[in-house]
């Protein structure tokens, strides 16, 4: 499932691919895989193996852990990355709460993407930090 | 006049249209017959066959038909191995395609496809309104209102089968002036050209195959690396039967594979003249004597989206739920290779086969008794099944069920195992379906693949209303039935075997 020519002009504007070119644009909307969840679908399934990295492009998703919903992803926001980079199951469910339109790259292509393109690691990274530190202010 | 009063299905309401006669309407139509469900079908062909009356432009399937198996044809095991000819309850209509192959392939080639499924709505009775095309759709309270070619018909529940059969070209500058896969000329005009294909999937490298002994030049150009079936161990990429290119490419023969951006086409002449751009920023312009966007194909829905059908990706498939029914307007399904818009869980990034053949008539199938059962009140009875034959049954059916090897980590064997009731066999189930509904202690069991090794059997139990996943282990002949297998699926499963009432 191909991705929309428009998708280019959408992810243009997101933080994680910032620094890119036009052409490198290009390339990411036709390595990606383009999906669509109903309202109410789960995307990530907690403990269920399989799953990929996943930039929404529209619409918004809940994090839900053990039936408890968390917090709201909307278009830009990604998720999916910690089981693919740790090779684990994912620990929460993610559940589209509108319509939800996203890219994904499965799991095992995640790795030679980023060192491909060390700008995106860098955001992703960026990223990665800004939750932790929200994690530590809501432990404390 | 007389033959158009013969037609069946006049306008009219119905509780229940099927747009289309490609295998995917064929399939449908046949296994409502087979619940007793009424229907109509209406079609805008002349005869069954939907895109295979047409295409591949070469004229031979990508899909096997293996005619020596060591199974017998009229088993449902041959269908594993017999990925081309509809499903049949009835021995006697098993196995169409085998019989009228000439032997020469075991891929059949377009007129035998399509010769098969004439043969096989022609055995079992499906009954087709040709010539009847849909044009419009719109709302009258319940019911959707399909206006075709020869007026009106009503109906609470609409099926499109309808293909993804409409050329698509991207909105490259230019490109609109080039023709398409579709309009591919007699393979001979091509003697000793130029030519320039968009676009590296299937339909672009079955072009550049059949051009190798025409064309003085064959350049292939997309923006991703392409894919090849062998290195995936899918259907995804380039097939086998379409490689040779790759070959001639790497072995500098006159065929040149690119990973750019084509920026622009431009009328040259007789020819044209192609600008690309790869990653790196480089571009380089190329003459050519004919270009040709092999760029894909759309689903025809009309005006569907208007009526607030979402679409998404390139092939603007519809946005689906598991059972195939509109994710936005209930009441419309799908059938055929628009499924595929149904993605599953798409475990490992690996696609459901619902695109082709061999997998979305499982689809129709279980579509089917879905719409018996949640739309006309018609239950398929439950098999019940003893303990004790439980394990063997479900090694069974992972090892030969020829629904789940083809719809890998998309249609399960469901099992229910319910305290009360006890041990009782759903049929065929959309996986995601079962891990995302609930509902009492159950097991299902697919087969599922990881891009890496071979197959290998995945259980998923389900007690007191959570999900636990199961991977047995891969077998090198692809055969689970033995010992180890036994004692591994029966130590999971008796937790919850020994809560199942027995059976009376």
């Amino acid at each position: 499932m191909a991705v929309r020519d428009d998708v280019v002009n959408t992810i243009a504007a997101f933080s994680l691919f910032a620094d890119l070119t036009g052409p490198q644009l290009e390339e990411v909307a036709h390595l990606f895989d383009e999906s669509f969840f109903g309202q109410g679908e789960r995307i990530l399934r907690q403990g269920v193996s399989g799953s990929g990295f996943y930039v929404i492009l529209e619409g918004t998703a809940g994090i839900r852990v053990d039936n408890v919903d968390r917090s709201t992803l909307k278009a830009g926001d990604y998720f999916g990355e910690i089981s693919c980079l740790l090779g684990e199951v994912p620990v929460a469910d993610i559940v589209a709460e509108t319509p939800l339109r996203c890219l994904v790259l499965p799991a095992a292509q995640l790795e030679g993407f980023l060192t491909a393109h060390p700008r995106i690691m860098y955001r992703l990274l960026q990223g990665e930090a800004r939750k932790l530190k929200n994690t530590t202010k809501w432990l404390s | 006049m007389a033959e158009l009063a013969q037609k069946p299905f006049p306008p009219g309401r119905y509780r229940l249209v099927v747009v289309g006669s490609g295998p995917g309407g064929l399939q449908l139509s046949y296994s409502l017959s087979r619940l007793g469900i009424d229907h109509a079908v209406l079609s805008d062909d002349p005869a069954p066959g939907g895109m295979f009356r047409r295409w591949p432009v070469f004229q031979r399937m990508l899909s096997w038909t293996k005619p020596f198996t060591g199974i017998e044809r009229t088993s449902r095991g041959y269908e594993r191995y017999d990925w081309n000819s509809l499903l049949s309850d009835d021995e006697r209509h098993r196995a169409v395609m085998p019989a009228l192959m000439d032997g020469t392939s075991y891929f059949p080639s377009r007129p035998e496809m399509q010769k098969g499924l004439e043969a096989f709505a022609e055995r079992t009775g499906i009954r087709v309104r040709h010539g009847t095309r849909w044009e419009s759709t719109r709302r009258d309270g319940e019911d959707f209102v399909l206006t075709t070619s020869d007026g009106e018909y009503r109906a609470p529940v609409v099926v499109f089968a309808v293909g993804v059969a409409q050329p698509y070209r991207p909105p490259t500058p230019g490109l609109e002036q080039v023709p398409h896969y579709g309009d591919f000329r007699p393979v001979e005009t091509y003697k000793d050209r130029r030519v320039f294909i968009v676009g590296k999937q299937n339909s672009g490298f079955e072009i550049a195959t059949g051009l190798l002994p025409w064309a003085r030049q064959l350049v292939l150009a997309s923006p991703s690396p392409t894919k090849l079936s062998i290195n995936t161990r899918t259907l995804v990429g380039v097939r086998a039967r379409y490689v040779q290119p790759y070959e001639d490419a790497a072995l500098a023969g006159g065929v040149v594979i690119l990973d750019t951006t084509i920026e622009e086409v431009m009328k040259d002449g007789a020819g044209f003249r192609v600008r690309t751009r790869d990653a790196g920023g480089r571009e380089l312009t190329m003459a050519a004597d004919d270009v040709i966007a092999a760029t894909g194909f759309v689903t025809p829905l009309r005006d569907l989206p208007a009526l607030g059908v979402a679409t998404f990706g390139q092939s603007r498939l519809p946005a689906q739920t598991p059972f195939w029914e509109s994710a936005t307007v209930p009441g419309i399904f799908f059938a055929g290779t628009i499924t595929q818009g149904a993605a599953g869980l798409k475990k490992h990034g690996i696609p459901s086969n619902s695109g082709a053949v061999q997998g979305y008539r499982y689809n129709a199938r279980v579509l089917a008794r879905h719409l018996a059962e949640t739309k006309f009140g018609v239950f398929a009875p439950r098999e019940r099944l003893d303990a004790a034959a439980l394990v063997p049954y479900l090694l069974d059916q992972v090892s030969n069920g020829p629904e789940l090897w083809h719809q890998r980590a998309y249609l399960a064997r469901v099992i229910n195992l319910d305290r009360d009731s006890g041990i009782t066999n759903d049929g065929i189930v959309p996986l995601q379906y079962f891990l995302d509904s609930g509902g009492g202690d159950a097991v299902a069991a697919t087969l599922e693949s990881n891009g890496q090794g071979t197959p290998y059997p995945v259980v998923y139990l389900r007690k007191d209303g959570s999900v636990a996943e199961h991977a047995l282990a891969p077998h090198p002949l692809l055969d689970f039935t033995g010992r180890d297998y036994q004692d591994e699926l029966r130590a999971l499963l008796e937790p919850v075997l020994s809560g199942a009432a027995s059976p009376a």
